[in-house]
């Protein structure tokens, strides 16, 4: 049916997150299992970033706890860094290593966090870039590549993790649009694969055809959830309503 | 007298001061680098305390004169012993109480030098990094700091130089230093202005020298990366 038989990889319940005085998430309780491609969608400022920056721990919440894999993640002495080796993590800035090649980029985390051997390290990081058609760029700095080719390298360095779970934070918001699809391609790819990911984006297409579920946040709650169908087709909150058709229809 | 012919004069004089002059400024840049980098990693530091200590410490090196800061340790570190060995002909019982000065003050910039060239680095590279999985301190190790090297490096040549011309205070706690040696040739031919000329030609030259040295340094770290 609506698959909730798949196991649980996120349990999210009551999630607050203040900065200050100012609260940017509310109340979140949502779950999230294996095989999931969940498209989080909503307006800038509505919590969307916080949110999915809390899944590694990038933010601390504030109030709520987060059940990864039956641990809870926000419980004190938890081991942060073992976390993030199975949550691979994708920016909107790609945030490469400046000072390392396109190798390096990918295998560094591979031999000093898995202590993989140095060939051993080569060998899957070709193998991955090879697969996103870069390989023929692995001896490249991030400084002579296109904002395209940074984001799929920092997703192949994020794969070579064999992460449970890939978050992407506005994967595509900071490229030039003809380099836009070359990304989404290959988050697709991945998610055909059946990859567990949580995208926040702006692309309404790719949350339409990839998503397996739409969560719409506003003023930091999710306000309205359901597949893509439910979500683009018959939205039933006004605020969903309004979002959407300013989105859709920009002129 | 015309430069020349004092400098062929005492010529001696100004090349045994300077030997001094090096010695210490030499001893005086690598330990205060070495202390600099401790100051600003306690000042980056989530320990409390330690970044408190290291932020007031900087204040009170940078608030007060380095001449009052010489006196002060000469005179507060008196019940040491130093060693009685001479390096390069300088006399560390007189010399090491300057070194200890100097080198305290010039780890208050270079560690202000080296947080500032950390903090530089786009968040972004640290967050990236942790999201591998990395510890803080790997990522600092291997995305940081390689990073941060480059900031750092053009404004720690700019300290190193101000060290080798501050190091000529020390005259005044009798160290035989090139500005000491300069007195002596002053009052031996009473005609100041060659000798001034003399030890700044002198000062110059050791600088040349030393940016030289780091312009190499930064060249080759940055063909490194390409």
């Amino acid at each position: 049916m609506n698959g909730n038989d798949k196991q649980v990889l996120f349990d999210i319940r009551g999630l607050h997150k203040s900065f200050g005085a100012l609260e940017v998430l509310k109340g979140i309780d949502e779950t999230i299992r294996k095989g999931d491609v969940t498209v989080i969608i909503g307006p800038s400022g509505s919590g969307k970033s916080t949110f999915i920056r809390c899944l590694n721990l990038l933010e601390q919440p504030t109030a709520g706890t987060i059940v990864f894999e039956g641990e809870d993640i926000t419980a004190k002495g938890f081991d942060v860094n073992r976390h993030r080796q199975k949550v691979g993590m994708v920016f909107q800035q790609f945030n490469l290593f400046n000072n390392l090649n396109v190798l390096d980029n990918v295998t560094i985390s591979l031999r000093q966090v898995k202590k993989l051997p140095e060939a051993q390290a080569k060998e899957k990081a070709l193998a991955l870039l090879t697969r996103v058609g870069l390989a023929d760029k692995a001896e490249s700095f991030p400084s002579q590549l296109s904002g395209g080719q940074k984001q799929r390298i920092a997703i192949v360095r994020a794969m070579a993790m064999e992460p449970d779970v890939m978050l992407f934070d506005e994967p595509t918001s900071a490229l030039d649009p003809e380099m836009v699809g070359e990304v989404l391609q290959v988050i697709r790819d991945l998610a055909d694969d059946g990859i567990t990911m949580v995208v926040v984006t702006h692309e309404m297409g790719f949350a339409r055809k990839v998503g397996s579920r739409v969560l719409f946040m506003d003023d930091g709650m999710i306000v309205e959830q359901g597949t893509p169908e439910e979500i683009f087709e018959r939205p039933q909150n006004p605020r969903t309503k309004e979002f959407l058709s300013k989105v859709l229809n920009v002129i | 007298m015309s430069i020349l012919t004092i400098f062929s004069k005492y010529y001696a004089y100004f090349l045994r001061g300077t030997r001094t002059t090096i010695v210490v400024a030499l001893i005086t840049v690598l330990l205060g680098s070495a202390l600099g980098c401790l100051i600003s990693l306690m000042r980056l530091s989530r320990v409390k305390s330690l970044s408190a200590f290291s932020k007031l410490y900087i204040t009170v090196i940078r608030g007060t004169p380095l001449l009052v800061q010489l006196y002060i340790v000469y005179h507060q570190l008196s019940f040491i012993r130093y060693p009685d060995v001479t390096i390069w002909g300088a006399d560390m019982q007189r010399v090491m109480p300057c070194i200890i000065a100097l080198s305290l003050n010039s780890a208050a910039y270079v560690a202000e030098i080296i947080r500032a060239g950390i903090q530089a680095v786009d968040i972004g590279q640290t967050e990236a990094a942790r999201s591998c999985g990395m510890t803080s301190g790997q990522a600092m190790r291997f995305i940081i700091l390689p990073q941060a090297v480059k900031n750092i490096l053009p404004a720690i040549g700019n300290e190193f130089v101000t060290m080798v011309k501050e190091t000529s205070i020390i005259q005044y706690l009798g160290v035989a230093d090139l500005m000491y040696n300069n007195g002596i040739v002053v009052t031996s031919t009473y005609n100041p202005l060659p000798c001034y000329y003399i030890s700044a030609l002198i000062y110059l030259a050791l600088n040349i020298v030393l940016g030289k040295g780091l312009n190499i340094f930064e060249v080759r770290l940055k063909k490194s990366e390409r």
